[in-house]
């Protein structure tokens, strides 16, 4: 029982009596008992899509077959490195924290090209929404593809909606038991290899395969394997449209970003009231009366995989998978009316003919210009740096202790802790400069001088190698409590260099 | 249960209990059903809990647990995994020569990295964390050492210490020239001055630098040599560089001459194994002051 208290300030004066009376009488109605009946939750409704062919049911399944294959198959691809990398084409290399994507390897420390990747994707959505809404719900996300592939194999084992509805309001037989007993060991055979493709991107994909063939596969392999297996089955072959209706952002992000130019699949009401029985629909037109197109046959709900009503406008619930348009095609076809009653169309374009005005799409807009600028701008930077990224790289690290070190004939030393990163795959033979002193000698600590007196860092490919360097200055002038310089990094062979700026320390004055 | 008593206490709307005490009734209000049951399998899982690992406590030990599972031999075990792992390495630094240490590159790095940690636990409380010294303490980072640079002499002071009282340490004092009255007041001050225009310090105006001159090659050349430039094998210093060990200031000189010097370095052979002692002594060479 909740009792909604009205507080007013002291200030507040309350002159007429008529306006008192409104009060109470508000207070009174707040303080009604509220209605404990009503459900929380919606039960949910288990959803029997029926099959259906045309356009849109093909381009789904070119997508199915082309990404899933994507997904499966790309671990295998090799692409040859040299003998000092690994020859999958793309590995997430988690021991050795390297990322391989074709001929791109990252470092952990390039994470930011991820982060762009991220930018770029989320463009991409924005830009596809503004142009035709949910092409992402309705054909690419992961959620979609295996769901519908999922619904292919229940079809194909369970009969379609009729059949598989029909056996499932029956007592169950063992005919019932046995067809759904096979379902579920295709959804978990489909469900496992998903899993079993997603650990190839960590290791190399025919060793570990071997491994996970005799059993000696790691652990970890074995785990997220299940973890997967779990998570496919239960996402696409229980929960569904559930996912897109309670656990995914993307529907409520998507409702906040859209905007009226925007192709929807819409059902064309103008062109669809009154709707009534074909039959009737003959004998009204027949007397010149107005009739609308659609003939409430239901195949439009009857198709889709959330179970939405598409005629009855925009919905949360509609992924936008034009598999209605495709439904109601086919039978506008049958009954000899043009096609297109669901079709990508927009709300203002159904106002504009129900006003008898020409119809207009307006892909080219303020936002659909400006997304298309942000991600040409992130693109190409990020190809730009891709394009232009050093091989070669050094972090310099002061000592702490001591910061300055007077030898004996009174001149100071500074020491340094040097990494050197080596990006190429072979072995790289460095030295190292240092500017900003009158007279300096550097010096690797234990590292003997070549014949002719200097002295190389060898770096093996792909590797990075820590050097300590101390640096003397010989100065007879003091330098000052702190001189800035700089560490340039040489590779004696390509002469490509890596600056590093840091500070030489000293008493002072 | 809740059959029993449909009774609703009319002002929240909640079962009641049934229970009444003076006028005052009891509300029903359960734990979720959900929450009993995870409470429930937490008190079966507990019963194999106790099962599997040690937990009744006994009289004079506890129930062991099937698994023989021990925290204390858990962390045996790790540090055993540990020796284990680093075995090789740790072996081939104790029996490799200093000089065959420092042109391996593999071993050069194992041993400084062996070298940091035995540092900080061991010599840090003096010579400070990257061995920058301390008055009294000599940093190890410069190239002037008391009793020599090269890594055969570094090894020898680890080991056995300076003054510590091994027979293969360090040994050599600064005597008590003031205390002992070897030197009076007005001559100590005269080699004190003497001392610091070695370096080319500037000395006290108008003095007769002959005096100390002269004291100093009687008392003090012994030991520091003829010319200052002091001697390794009784650890006396270089009075002729830019570093002092306790500081440059006169009256820090006069101090010295007037009560001696001798600070201690335990021996750190007894203490120390075989492989750390060497990867100290490659680890303090190649601060950067070591001599070839």
């Amino acid at each position: 029982m909740t009792a909604r208290v009205r507080t007013m300030s002291l200030d507040q004066q309350i002159t007429s009596e008529p306006a008192l009376a409104r009060l109470v009488a508000e207070a009174e109605i707040g303080a009604a008992p509220p209605d404990d009946d009503v459900p929380l939750y919606a039960p949910r409704r288990k959803i029997y899509p029926q099959s259906v062919r045309g356009t849109f049911r093909n381009v789904k399944w070119a997508v199915l077959v082309v990404t899933l294959a994507i997904y499966y198959l790309l671990p295998f691809v090799r692409w040859d490195r040299g003998p000092n990398a690994p020859s999958q084409a793309v590995l997430i290399d988690f021991p050795n924290r390297r990322f391989y994507f074709f001929s791109i390897e990252i470092w952990p420390q390039e994470v930011y090209y991820l982060t762009g990747l991220l930018i770029l994707a989320a463009i991409v959505l924005f830009l596809m929404n503004a142009v035709a809404g949910r092409v992402w719900c309705g054909y690419l996300c992961p959620q979609t593809v295996w769901t519908d592939l999922f619904f292919a194999i229940e079809r194909l084992v369970e009969g379609d909606r009729r059949e598989h509805m029909q056996r499932d309001s029956r007592n169950w037989t063992v005919e019932t038991y046995v067809r759904k007993g096979i379902k579920h060991s295709l959804w978990l055979f489909v469900a496992w290899w998903t899993g079993g493709a997603w650990v190839l991107y960590f290791a190399d994909a025919p060793t570990l395969v071997k491994e996970l063939a005799t059993g000696t596969a790691p652990f970890i392999a074995y785990a997220w394997i299940g973890i997967l297996t779990v998570t496919t089955y239960f996402l696409a072959g229980h929960m569904r449209e559930q996912v897109c209706l309670y656990m995914c952002p993307w529907p409520r992000i998507q409702a906040a970003l859209t905007d009226e130019f925007a192709l929807n699949v819409t059902y064309r009401y103008d062109r669809g009231e009154p709707r009534c029985s074909a039959k009737k629909a003959e004998q009204l037109r027949a007397h010149g009366q107005p009739a609308g197109d659609c003939v409430d046959c239901l195949q439009c709900v009857h198709v889709c995989p959330t179970g939405v009503d598409i005629r009855g406008g925009a919905n949360l619930g509609c992924i936008q998978c034009g598999l209605c348009i495709d439904a109601c095609d086919a039978i506008m076809n049958k009954l000899g009316r043009a096609t297109g009653l669901i079709a990508y169309d927009t709300d203002l374009n159904i106002k504009e003919r129900l006003e008898d005005k020409q119809p207009f799409y307006k892909p080219v807009r303020l936002r659909t210009v400006l997304y298309a600028a942000i991600i040409a701008v992130v693109g190409g930077v990020m190809l730009y740096t891709l394009a232009t990224r050093d091989s070669e790289g050094m972090s310099v690290i002061h000592d702490r202790n001591p910061m300055y070190v007077r030898l004996s004939d009174g001149s100071l030393r500074n020491g340094y802790t040097i990494r050197i990163v080596n990006k190429q795959l072979k072995y790289r033979d460095f030295i190292i400069r240092v500017d900003g002193l009158p007279s300096t000698l550097i010096d690797f600590v234990g590292l003997p001088p070549r014949a002719d007196g200097r002295q190389l860092v060898t770096v093996g490919p792909d590797q990075t190698k820590e050097v300590r360097l101390v640096v003397t200055d010989y100065s007879t002038t003091p330098p000052a409590a702190s001189t800035s310089i700089l560490f340039k990094l040489i590779d004696i062979d390509s002469g490509q260099t890596a600056e590093v700026r840091d500070h030489f320390f000293g008493p002072g004055q | 249960m809740a059959e029993e008593h449909k009774e609703i206490d009319p002002i929240t709307g909640t079962p009641t209990t049934g229970h009444e005490w003076d006028g005052l009734r009891e509300l029903n209000t359960p734990l979720p059903r959900w929450w009993l049951w995870l409470f429930y399998i937490t008190i079966i899982w507990s019963v194999g809990y106790w099962i599997v690992y040690p937990a009744w406590p006994l009289l004079t030990n506890s129930t062991q647990g099937v698994l023989g599972y021990h925290t204390r031999s858990a962390v045996a075990e790790d540090l055993d995994g540990l020796k284990q792992q680093r075995g090789p390495m740790v072996e081939k630094l104790a029996t490799a020569s200093l000089a065959s240490i420092v042109v391996d590159p593999q071993l050069l790095e194992f041993a400084r990295a062996q070298g940091r940690v035995a540092f900080a636990d061991n010599c840090a409380p003096c010579h400070g964390a990257g061995g920058g010294g301390a008055k009294g303490y000599p940093n190890l980072n410069d190239d002037d050492w008391l009793w020599g640079g090269k890594l055969a002499d570094i090894e020898q002071t680890i080991r056995y210490g300076a003054r510590a009282g091994d027979d293969k340490g360090r040994s050599g004092l600064m005597p008590a020239f003031g205390r002992d009255n070897i030197l009076k007041p007005n001559e100590i001050s005269a080699v004190a001055d003497y001392t610091r225009s070695l370096s080319g310090l500037p000395t006290e105006p108008g003095i007769d630098l002959g005096l100390g001159k002269k004291l100093f090659a009687d008392n003090c050349a012994v030991c520091h040599g003829p010319d200052g430039k002091g001697n390794r094998e009784t650890g006396a210093p270089d009075l002729t560089d830019k570093i002092w060990l306790y500081g440059a200031d006169k009256q820090i000189i006069v101090q010295g001459i007037q009560n001696g010097r001798g600070s201690v370095m335990p021996a750190w052979g007894g203490r120390l194994s075989e492989s750390t002692i060497k990867a100290l002594t490659v680890y303090v060479h190649t601060f950067g002051g070591g001599e070839k």
